[in-house]
């Protein structure tokens, strides 16, 4: 862990982190939140200003810290690379520690948010129960009322059978080994696979169409025990709960990160986390090795593998149109414009990128009561952009942005894995099991 | 394997984007790979190209290029070249732009000061300070860091040819302070603010500080989308020509030119990758072989054919001082500087300061040169404040440096391609 806001000893330059800040405001211009909010006082004074402020006085945080829904728009928009996301995280954790009362309504709200696994590991247990109440007028008004939990957006449905139930009733990691090996000459290189929890419990069909994709790229996956990736955690202040989750994962990974193996992602703010936010924050073991080991799964094969070739040669048999969005956080990652280049070149599939709006949602942001009407009037320029595209189907990686996408103009929206894997003939669609042998 | 181009461009500013357009002009595939969002955002929106030599405001631009000294990047081009590629940068800006290919304009800021410049956006045109119609300056109570009467003050004490006033104005909508940025977009979308569309609110505003001066300057926010439409509104609802006012950063023409070059680049076909900052080259043989980005963390390899370095100066990061030395960081080209750091510094602040010179040099052909007259590697070239030799804060050239450099650096790279 470095921190950036402070000097090393014995050297007089510039603190790294916090001095570079000019105060040119391009954060403030670039924040979704200040620009429909009008109490958000911006990310320039939540990150140097307020750290600046709250350093050798009894001055606190300013409440309006937790308004911010660490989108990290700021973090690229800084000419000065001056890291916002890690300060706002940093005061957001304080904020919570020291001034928040446990037992307040925000607090409690903002921890069952944040550990969302928990709530849907218990849900997914009885998945058509909880399908059949999430949605009860009553219990959401009660949630609503109670907890300032948003009545006025659909819970996500739970999968019948969660990514892990299925990957193990597949054989888990040997059947993976097994089936890559048709697809490879030698010992197939293992990958190992962050799902996190929405793949998990919700969009199931994403992890399974990354395992036939890999396999059929000659890799044997592996689904090691993991937790939460921290996002929720981060973004409510919750910090240590972000340090128990990843302690977890490491520990899960660890032989991954001991074999050097590549850890994929499906979800960009869970590949953000794994990469970023951990390592800023947490001096762990293993913490940096996983970080730099982490990848986007389409970024990984299209750098290892001839994915780009084997995409532009793919003949589809049905044509498809995409109205796309890029998730915020896959634009500090240099993820932003990778669906849509790699889908550019197949034939019959038209994308149409709606640009660099947000979509408002960010998470649990556009799921508490009050920031539920910033959260939509950030999604209006995205919805317009969607509805004046080309085509009716959605396509994002990120969980909650497809949420948002759904619910601000009522497209079905895809994730990018599962049109490569089924454009290269490779998906799992329904659990069934279909592989393209690799010719030549 | 890597993230394949024939041309990889590293920088997004205004450098980086005019030689990836170039280059894709010339049937390049082309990757502009940048650190973060473009900070063209942040410039004025003006684009100069020599606006002063030795402190004495330039008439004809192109005519003084033969005044600066031999190691500026002009010298090195040709005044012919800086000419075709702002005629051919022209083409890009469209209609957005206006301004005499041979005589500077002479253009009023907000701050008070007027700047000269080749090209500025048409949304300044009424505005130019050799017009001499009356001037009513105009800013919002609301809106920080823009004084319209000390502006217009300070003008006057300049001795502009026309009268000037300055009055502020309350919108009843604006309740708080408000960003330029932000009122840019509430007039894009003539949002209903205190139950009247912004742009109407503005029209009343402004009419009621209004006594009859031929045309009315406005700080530079009336919108991102379609500042045109917004000002043939706002002229015709006050009977004057309504004009805009350059503003420091974060600048709305800034950010507008930024969108024109980035729409300019998603139709030629150029790949951008943002938000991932190039740290590490990998070369052998006298040629770059490939270079890896941190995608937050996680090294990824981008190859090309040719490569272009536009990461900036001092202020961008592409050139950077230490306690005892100034070096390029990246590839580690030849910056030659005093051997004194004492001897960076004038005595005096204004200077001539030997710092902003600082920065690479080149051959003909834009590739950085080593000490020993050398190019660091034969498939890299340079294109904007990375090139040292020329004081550009201080002769107002720092975008036609940027614009014929990367032209040139953009068709040299694409001619370049082994095919």
């Amino acid at each position: 862990m470095t921190d950036p806001r402070e000097q090393p000893p014995g050297n007089r330059d510039l603190r790294p982190g916090t001095d570079p800040c000019y105060k040119c405001g391009t954060c403030d211009a670039s924040c979704p939140v200040a620009d429909v909010d009008e109490d958000f006082p911006g990310p320039k004074f939540q990150g140097p200003e307020q750290w600046r402020l709250t350093r050798g006085s009894d001055r606190d945080v300013d409440p309006s810290i937790m308004a911010c829904s660490n989108c990290m728009r700021c973090d690229g928009a800084c000419p000065a690379s001056v890291p916002l996301s890690q300060l706002h995280n940093t005061a957001r954790g304080q904020y919570v520690t020291n001034q928040q009362s446990a037992f307040s309504r925000p607090a409690i709200r903002n921890r069952l948010l944040a550990n969302y696994r928990r709530g849907a590991a218990l849900a997914a247990r009885f998945p058509r129960l909880a399908n059949a109440v999430a949605n009860n007028r009553l219990l959401r008004w009660a949630m609503d009322r109670g907890l300032g939990i948003t009545a006025d957006r659909e819970l996500p449905t739970f999968a019948t059978q969660t990514f892990r139930s299925w990957w193990e009733d597949r054989g888990g990691a040997d059947a993976s080994r097994e089936r890559a090996a048709r697809n490879c000459e030698d010992d197939p290189p293992v990958v190992a696979y962050f799902h996190g929890c929405y793949t998990n419990y919700h969009t199931v069909e994403v992890g399974k169409a990354l395992v036939g994709l890999y396999e059929s790229f000659g890799y044997a996956v592996t689904v090691p025990p993991q937790a939460c990736s921290g996002t929720p955690m981060f973004a409510n202040g919750r910090l240590d709960d972000a340090k128990r989750e990843h302690e977890r994962t490491l520990a899960g990974f660890r032989d991954a990160i001991a074999d050097g193996a590549p850890i994929l992602t499906s979800c960009t703010s869970c590949s953000m986390a794994l990469r970023q936010e951990h390592p800023e924050l947490f001096d762990l073991a293993g913490i940096d090795e996983l970080a730099g080991n982490t990848w986007d799964a389409l970024e990984y094969l299209r750098v290892h593998e001839d994915l780009a070739d084997r995409l532009a040669a793919a003949t589809p048999e049905e044509s498809s149109t995409y109205v796309y969005h890029a998730p915020c956080h896959a634009r500090n990652q240099g993820l932003a414009r990778q669906a849509r280049e790699l889908l550019a070149d197949v034939s019959g599939v038209t994308v149409t990128d709606v640009g660099d709006s947000c979509s408002g949602i960010s998470g649990t942001y556009g799921w508490k009561a009050e920031h539920y009407g910033h959260s939509m009037a950030i999604g209006e320029p995205m919805f317009e952009h969607m509805e004046t595209a080309p085509g009716d189907t959605g396509l994002t990686e990120c969980p909650t942005c497809a949420m948002q996408m759904e619910h601000g103009t009522g497209y079905e929206v895809e994730h990018p894995i599962v049109v490569v894997a089924d454009v290269l003939g490779c998906g799992l669609a329904d659990g069934a099991y279909e592989i393209t042998e690799r010719s030549g | 394997m890597a993230i394949e181009d024939d041309v990889l461009v590293i920088g997004g500013g205004l450098a980086g984007m005019t030689a990836a357009l170039a280059a894709a002009a010339a049937g390049s595939s082309v990757r502009v790979v940048s650190k973060a969002e473009s900070s063209l955002g942040h410039a004025s929106g003006l684009l100069d190209v020599l606006g002063r030599i030795d402190g004495e405001l330039v008439s004809d631009p192109y005519r003084a290029i033969a005044r600066v000294d031999t190691d500026h990047p002009y010298a090195m081009l040709g005044t012919d070249r800086v000419r075709q590629a702002m005629d051919w940068f022209d083409g890009i800006l469209g209609d957005a732009y206006t301004g005499d290919s041979h005589t500077n304009a002479l253009v009023p800021t907000i701050a008070g000061t007027v700047t000269p410049t080749a090209r500025y956006p048409r949304t300044m045109a009424a505005g130019l300070a050799s017009d001499d119609r009356s001037t009513l300056l105009v800013d919002i109570d609301r809106m920080p860091a823009v004084d319209a009467p000390l502006a217009a003050a300070r003008l006057e004490a300049a001795g502009v040819p026309f009268s000037v006033r300055g009055a502020s104005i309350t919108m009843p909508g604006l309740a708080t302070d408000i960003t330029r940025s932000h009122f840019a977009r509430l007039v894009d979308r003539n949002e209903t603010i205190a139950d009247e569309p912004i742009r109407d609110q503005l029209a009343a505003a402004i009419a009621s500080v209004h006594d009859g001066e031929a045309r009315i300057g406005f700080p530079a926010v009336l919108g991102l989308e379609q500042p045109a439409v917004v000002i043939d509104y706002l002229s015709a609802a006050l009977d004057a020509d309504v004009f805009e006012l350059p503003t420091d950063p974060p600048s709305v023409p800034g950010e507008r030119l930024t969108r024109l070059l980035e729409a300019a680049l998603d139709d030629a076909g150029v790949r951008m990758t943002a938000g991932v900052p190039i740290v590490d080259v990998n070369a052998a043989d006298g040629r770059v072989r490939d270079v890896r980005g941190t995608h937050a963390n996680t090294s990824v390899p981008y190859r090309a054919d040719q490569y272009i370095l536009a990461t900036g100066g001092l202020v961008g990061g592409g050139v950077v001082a230490d306690r005892s030395t100034v070096h390029e960081p990246l590839f580690g080209c030849h910056v030659s500087q005093p051997a004194d750091r004492a001897d960076w510094y004038a005595d005096t602040p204004a200077g001539p300061h030997a710092f902003p010179r600082f920065g690479v040099h080149t051959d003909h052909e834009m590739r950085p040169l080593e000490a020993d007259g050398m190019p660091t590697f034969v498939n890299l070239r340079a294109a904007g404040a990375v090139i040292g030799g020329a004081d550009f804060p201080a002769q107002h050239a720092g975008s036609g440096i940027s614009i014929a450099t990367g032209w040139h650096a953009g068709r040299r790279a694409a001619e370049a391609i082994d095919r």
